[in-house]
């Protein structure tokens, strides 16, 4: 296996104005991390909330360039966004005035997919999300997990051969996460494309993870990256309540246990 | 028929102000001479539609109000997007554009006078400069309220500056723009008339004030609600024009 993704001694710092004394101050949101993502690699990275998980992400999709440290793709170094890394957001970024189909060949105008093609791949990739006969929706006609399977097919159609997900089921219900992480897994093994996945989740990161990189709290440092073994899955009925998933959950839920104490007493100080 | 009660139920309201209009002067609740009642009315608007004068008015006011709110249009929506897209521009400007907006229009028609003098030049300018305020102050808020995601989105998808403005800043912006059309609509009008009323040979303004002027009362109040029959029809028209270019909308 050859890495895909690294960060190589990557720390971020924002110039930022203190809230009480209001000078500028700076802000180190993630520090000295060091991480390689395999190609075809399912990576979920968890960490208490304000570690620096999104920081990473933007990290990874060029949004943002680091401070000091080397961020790597296929070995070369990363100079801004690119349409080899697709990234998914929460809250799905859908442009209203397009239709599920429209939105989907929005991703497909910024390639060189001649015209008269786009049509007909933007609708196989809904295919492939499970919203045929839901083409000519708009976003506002559709439920939250239809959306976010609208952005996931917007990020597939122009074929990346990264995903970059930030916390993308964090806004649906139990249920709908559920089945959405079932068809994410499902689409993964179809694709095999690289993804990376930001989570504050511990049950989420255990269930799609092949490796699970926990963060610290701020500054955001990999405390440990915990493979994920949880046998074949197809051959159990109820996967979160198997043994091993409980192993690898409380795992998780300790190393992240400690951290989030961490932050309570640091934000227990300054606010 | 269930049409025609819709219909019937959304206009009782005026329905019933109109007979209050009626009923008042005849029982002698009001001075028949200072509010004569609707039928008199009704009756004089039709004398002047018919003599041809109230044709004459309303196209002389149309065509002050249109082109000047045409003008405004045709200026304001691009600077707008100029000044919402070069952030730095718009901050440079705000403290302009807060000034010119919170001044009153209508207290610098006698400086337009004064520069342009009392012919059209300066009733078409003086709409042009008041539709301006809110089509440009609306515009350049829609370019800069674009939701953040979308553009995080574009940034992640490398989309160059020209396809991130007619992609998503343009199509997002729609619908605030709008809203600034559609105050200048009713502004336009309001501003029309109390410049014709100030100095003008022609125009609803002008027939509202010279009938008072003359006495003519009834003729009065028929200009009077024909122009806020044209302001409905106007408002109406740019609702619908909203509708079709935001019907992508929820509450659309």
């Amino acid at each position: 296996m050859t890495a895909h993704l690294s960060l190589r001694g990557v720390t971020k710092k924002f110039r930022v104005r203190d809230r009480r004394t209001r000078r500028p101050a700076e802000l180190t949101a993630v520090e000295g991390v060091d991480l390689d993502v395999a190609a075809g690699e399912f990576l979920v990275v968890v960490g208490p909330s304000g570690c620096g998980k999104s920081t990473l992400l933007d990290l990874f999709g060029g949004l943002t360039a680091p401070t000091s440290g080397r961020i790597l793709v296929d070995g070369a170094p990363v100079t801004g966004p690119g349409l080899d890394r697709g990234m998914v957001f929460q809250q799905y970024a859908l442009l209203p005035w397009r239709t599920a189909q429209g939105n989907v060949e929005f991703g497909l105008e910024a390639t060189r997919v001649p015209r008269r093609e786009r049509a007909g791949i933007a609708r196989e990739f809904l295919d492939l999300v499970g919203l045929t006969g839901f083409e000519d929706r708009h976003p506002h006609e559709l439920s939250g997990g239809m959306r976010q399977r609208v952005a996931i097919a917007r990020s597939l159609a122009y074929d990346p051969g990264v995903l970059l997900m930030d916390e993308p089921f964090a806004a649906l219900d139990a249920q709908t996460r559920e089945s959405l992480q079932d068809e994410l897994l499902r689409i993964w093994q179809r694709t095999g494309k690289t993804v990376v996945f930001v989570t504050h989740g511990i049950e989420e990161a255990v269930y799609l993870g092949g490796r699970v990189a926990v963060l610290t709290s701020r500054p955001g440092r990999v405390k440990r990256v915990v493979p994920i073994d949880l046998g074949a899955r197809a051959d159990v009925a109820d996967l979160r309540s198997s043994p091993e998933f409980a192993r690898h959950r409380h795992e998780i839920w300790t190393l992240l246990h400690d951290e989030v104490v961490r932050a309570q007493r640091l934000t227990g100080v300054s606010g | 028929m269930t049409v025609l009660l819709a219909v019937a139920r959304r206009l009782s309201t005026v329905v019933v102000l109109l007979a209050l209009w009626e009923a008042a002067p005849r029982l002698g609740l009001v001075d028949r001479t200072f509010l004569p009642p609707f039928s008199e009315v009704v009756a004089a608007w039709w004398e002047l539609l018919v003599g041809g004068r109230l044709a004459g008015d309303v196209r002389a006011s149309l065509t002050r109000s249109l082109s000047g709110f045409g003008l405004a249009v045709a200026i304001a929506v691009p600077s707008g997007l100029l000044i919402g897209w070069y952030r730095p521009l718009a901050d440079l400007l705000n403290p302009l554009l807060e000034l010119f907006r919170n001044t009153a229009a209508l207290a610098l028609l006698p400086v337009f006078v004064l520069l342009l003098g009392i012919g059209e030049t300066s009733k078409v300018a003086i709409v042009c400069y008041a539709c301006t305020w809110p089509i440009l102050l609306n515009t350049i808020s829609a370019v800069r309220d674009v939701d953040p995601t979308l553009l995080r989105l574009a940034r992640s998808m490398d989309l160059p500056p020209h396809r991130l403005f007619r992609k998503v800043i343009l199509p997002a912006a729609v619908p605030t723009v709008f809203t600034g059309i559609r105050i200048a609509g009713a502004v336009s009008i309001l501003v029309l008339v109390a410049a014709e009323m100030v100095g003008a040979k022609a125009g609803l303004g002008f027939l509202v004030s010279s009938a008072q002027y003359n006495f003519a009362v009834p003729q009065m109040y028929a200009g009077i609600v024909t122009i806020s029959i044209i302001g409905l029809v106007f408002n109406q028209a740019l609702v619908a024009l909203e509708r079709r270019f935001t019907s992508w909308k929820a509450s659309g």
